[in-house]
């Protein structure tokens, strides 16, 4: 028993992702309390440069070939559970993604250990480590102690900043014997569909005009098209606009979607869900419109109003042309 | 139960009312064409509908999406020289068919969805229907915790209980019910929507599991009258309830009020000195020939100063807002197909009537029609008021 | 393809949740619950497949109490066979851990091929059904996926990445998917049908198996977001909401005076 903290990296096409930054934060917060050592797991191949930017972690666990160069999930979750059987670590990170919600439970299961979901942020009580997590929408937190003696954990971006957990420097690599059977694996990855090409990138809006499914109907969206125009800035949105069709796949903010660190974040009857969130953790200044006062995004934005958006939006626009 | 055959739907149309047979003596005069507001939009119009299925083209008109664009205003009904019931029978039968067949537009899946699980299309708690109430000067009794009989229940109805522009209209009505010592009570979160709209979807059974709801609570309390300020509760009502059960009498708000004109002149103090004219909603006038159109005017005209005028399009001829038949909740499919918005047709026919306001009696109005007032640029020059709106003006300055 | 769909109840959000002061956990009492969204597309996508490749449809769910008419939706949207699973203070909220040995134990004599669940759910807290089920099963998982095709007994997913980046995956079967989205919205099925459906169809009923140790997580306490941390407000109609953005937006520098 280690009584270590993990975190199981994930990457996309050799670059490591961005939740891993926020893992290794919110794990050096854990191991500082635990007085114990932060580890980060690394599946995939090669190894060297993806490890190159893990310096916030102690040790890098490496289980490197040439099956796991992209995420596999049968394959990753026998790396991932024979790595941690092994190691028994207090607190195992993985990232609340399309990667680390594969394994998490598998490994959870696999190793009769308790699973936490949906974990912002961990403190300490007496000592004892506590998680913090979202839930029901955004409307409900729930905290509770970290199980002992080992448990597994998802976390979600929000409740640290990426770039703490961002270090330039590859700590020491350890590398872990191969589990077993990864020739009888029953998936396999077989190659990455891109995303439709020719769209601007909202990543590198500075001001976003985001719209979701308070502007009712598709109608509506020319309205949030005209106050973008009038700003400089671009329309994005969240997931139910996306999804009826109102704005492309490029448009979206949010976990699956795009995340943005803009300098004016305009949320435009969007509720505020953690999904939705997730995508910008980090606006300079962010305005929400939505007439249900109780919508978690006011928790969240610096300035908002209830007023209603098919009012306000043309009004706003002409004032902004011609003040 | 979905048709394959041209004949097998006709053979459902001319069952589904009582008057059904009488689409077999179309003569394809094309007025029902020429009168609907969105005819010119449609693959199949109504006559060219009817000439359709007698051309055995099922297959065509299924493929089409436009029959959406109906907003079941009953103008073609009223027109058509047989007497063929267009709206409650061909329109709305072709809808069923269209969602039996999963054929029908996401905007409305979801309002329609709603009204099953929240009883109310906007997807509301239903806890909240009688929201309205709070912090409100007015005394509104929820009739589940009210124990003594009333002289009206006032049947409120989605938009009038949800949306903010309408809760202006049900607490004026409350205020003048109250100056004149109506004693009225609500259902409040025991009512459901009255389900008429719904079922001009087509969506024919939800509006009986809406309706039996609404019977089972109207049902338990004791009161003489039903009173509703939204004409497709009124239709609905007056119409299909007594089928499933409940007999009582309804009134719309303006016929109600017009009973007690002679308490309520004395009350209308304050001149409003405007000049309005009347919007007669489709419901309440042309609809299964409801035809209250005089008792809104009338007391339009009870109010002092105001100074009454006449759209060319009044009565039965009135132009819908475009929001029955789902179009409450079509309106980007609608604005995709037709480019047009009946509700600006109307904004710019009251500004060339020289009104200054325009007066309406149905809780999906005056949202509707302030979105046209924006869009058509009238903004400061036409504003909207329900005939309850304008009564509480004159009441209580 | 004989395919099997496992739905959750989750709490209604259009409701108000409140916390009950004595267990510090979501007040139960007043909770409306609906079908988890997810799982109705996990449904979706189950008869998608089942109308390209044939097979059957069996959806299982737990009994919270309110649980047939989503039952006999499912029935008059295409599905063969629905099964209620009925047990001891179901209504009182299940952990998704006993909630896998529930369907797990279920399925004991349901045979099928893929199993289709929703990718996670909004009351989630001790990880993921399908994942969790599938691991109970010894089945391999693949989750976020929005897309399925089959040939030659084997199964691509599509699963979701952010970015509007997408990876096939191929799956050899019998498997578990995690359904982040059908491949078209969830069908809408006309209320004649489903009386029909609630008049002929029948619920299958089963009972609950003996919960097992399974490791748990407790939640100490639940509580609604602090109104500490909180936008600051700006009243008024349209017109004034308006200029005092426009002022905002000025003094912040995101637009400059003269346009």
């Amino acid at each position: 028993m280690s009584g270590e903290v993990w975190v199981v990296v994930e990457a996309l096409r050799s670059d490591v992702s961005e939740i891993s930054y926020t893992m290794l934060a919110a794990g050096r917060v854990l191991a500082t309390g635990l007085k114990s050592r932060l580890s980060a797991l690394l599946i995939g191949h090669p190894l060297e440069k993806l490890a190159g930017t893990l310096g916030a972690a102690d040790l890098v666990l490496g289980i490197e070939h040439p099956t796991l160069a992209e995420f596999n999930p049968e394959a990753y979750l026998r790396a991932a559970t024979a790595a941690i059987e092994a190691h028994a670590p207090r607190v195992v990170l993985f990232g609340h993604t399309a990667i680390g919600t594969d394994l998490a439970s598998g490994v959870a299961h696999r190793l009769h250990l308790p699973v936490v979901t949906s974990c912002r942020s961990f403190r300490f009580d007496g000592g004892e480590p506590q998680f913090s997590s979202l839930t029901c929408g955004g409307k409900i937190t729930a905290t509770g102690a970290l199980p002992a003696p080992s448990c597994v954990v998802t976390v979600m971006p929000g409740g640290y900043k990426a770039d703490e957990g961002r270090v330039s420097q590859a700590p020491p690599l350890e590398i872990l014997p191969l589990p077993a059977g990864l020739e009888t694996v029953r998936t396999s990855f077989n190659e990455f569909i891109e995303p439709p090409a020719g769209d601007v990138d909202i990543a590198k809006q500075e001001i976003l005009v985001s719209v979701g499914r308070g502007i009712q109907n598709k109608d509506n969206i020319a309205l949030v098209e005209a106050l973008a125009k009038s700003l400089g800035g671009v329309v994005c949105g969240s997931r139910p606009v996306i999804d009826q069709g109102w704005l492309p796949i490029t448009r979206l903010v949010g976990k699956s979607g795009k995340q943005v660190k803009p300098k004016l974040y305009l949320a435009v009857g969007i509720s505020g869900a953690p999904e939705h969130l997730e995508g910008v953790s980090e606006a300079d200044t962010m305005i929400a419109v939505n007439t249900d006062g109780k919508a978690p995004i006011f928790d969240v934005a610096h300035f908002g109003t209830t007023c209603n958006a098919l009012e306000l939006l043309p009004i706003l626009t002409e004032k902004l042309r011609s003040p | 139960m979905s048709v394959a055959t041209s004949y097998e739907f006709l053979d459902k149309v001319i069952h589904a009312t009582s008057d059904g047979k009488q689409i077999r003596k179309c003569l394809q005069c094309g007025t029902c064409s020429g009168i609907c507001p969105y005819g010119f939009a449609m693959d199949y119009p109504p006559r060219s509908l009817i000439a359709a299925l007698r051309a055995d083209d099922w297959h065509g008109v299924l493929e089409s999406d436009t029959i959406w664009l109906c907003v079941s205003c009953f103008a073609c009904a009223n027109v058509c020289p047989v007497k063929i019931p267009l709206t409650r029978g061909l329109l709305s039968v072709l809808k069923t068919e269209m969602l039996i067949g999963g054929r029908i537009p996401q905007e409305l899946q979801a309002a329609l969805g709603n009204s099953r699980r929240y009883g109310n299309a906007m997807g509301e708690s239903p806890k909240k229907r009688a929201e309205w109430t709070k912090d409100f000067t007015i005394p509104v009794p929820v009739l589940a915790s009210h124990k003594e009989p009333v002289d009206v229940l006032w049947f409120v109805g989605d938009y009038g209980s949800y949306h903010p522009r309408v809760q202006q209209v049900t607490r004026a009505l409350a205020k003048v019910l109250y100056v004149l010592d109506v004693k009225f009570g609500i259902l409040g979160p025991e009512e459901n929507s009255d389900g008429d709209t719904q079922a001009f979807t087509g969506e024919w059974g939800l509006f009986e599991l809406l309706a039996r709801k609404n019977i089972k609570a109207l049902s338990k309390y004791r009161y003489k009258d039903i009173l509703t300020a939204d004409p497709h509760a009124y239709n609905a009502l007056k119409h299909e309830y007594p089928l499933l059960g409940l007999e009582r009498p309804v009134k719309h708000h303006t016929q109600y009020l017009m009973e007690h004109i002679d308490r309520l002149r004395p009350l209308l103090q304050n001149r409003v000195t405007m000049r309005v004219t009347y919007h007669d909603p489709c419901y309440l006038g042309r609809a299964n020939d409801n035809n209250i159109y005089e008792e809104p005017r009338q007391l339009l005209q009870a109010i002092p100063g105001l100074e009454l005028v006449e759209m060319p399009h009044n009565r039965s001829l009135s132009i819908c807002c475009g929001g029955g038949g789902g179009g409450m909740w079509l309106d980007g499919f609608a604005w995709e197909k037709a480019h047009v918005r009946t509700t600006e047709w109307r904004v710019r026919e009251a500004v060339a009537a020289g009104a200054q306001v325009l007066a309406v009696a149905c809780s999906y109005e005056a949202p509707r029609f302030e979105d046209a007032i924006k869009s058509t640029g009238n903004e400061g020059k036409l504003a909207v008021k329900d005939i309850a709106e304008l009564l509480a003006e004159s009441i209580f300055g | 393809m004989e395919i099997v769909v496992v739905i959750k109840f989750v709490p209604d959000l259009v409701e108000d949740l409140t916390i009950d002061p004595v267990t510090h956990l979501l007040d139960r009492s007043f909770l409306r619950l609906l079908p988890n969204e997810l799982d109705e597309h996990a449904l979706e996508e189950a008869l998608l497949l089942k109308e390209k490749h044939g097979g059957r449809v069996t959806v299982l769910t737990i009994d919270t109490g309110d649980v047939d008419e989503t039952l006999f939706t499912a029935v008059a949207k295409g599905a063969d066979r629905v099964i209620k699973i009925t047990g001891e203070g179901f209504d009182q909220g299940v952990s998704n851990r006993r909630l896998a040995e529930i369907f797990q134990h279920a399925l004991a004599d349901v045979p099928f091929d893929l199993l289709l669940t929703g990718t996670q759910a909004v009351d989630d807290l001790d990880g993921f059904v399908g994942a969790l089920l599938a691991e109970r099963l010894g089945l391999p998982y693949v989750g976020y996926v929005t897309r399925v095709a089959a040939a030659d007994g084997k199964l691509v997913a599509r699963k979701e990445y952010p970015g509007g980046l997408n990876a096939d995956i191929t799956v050899s079967l019998p498997a578990v998917l995690g359904i982040q989205a059908a491949e078209k919205p969830p069908r809408y099925v006309v209320t004649s049908r489903v009386m029909e459906a609630m008049k002929k169809a029948t619920i299958d009923e089963a009972k609950a198996g003996e919960a097992g140790e399974e490791p748990g997580v407790t939640v100490s306490r639940m509580s609604l977001p602090e109104t500490g941390e909180h936008a600051e407000m700006i009243s008024g109609g349209a017109a004034e909401v308006a200029a005092a953005l426009v002022k905002l937006l000025r003094e912040r520098g995101v637009v400059t005076q003269a346009r």
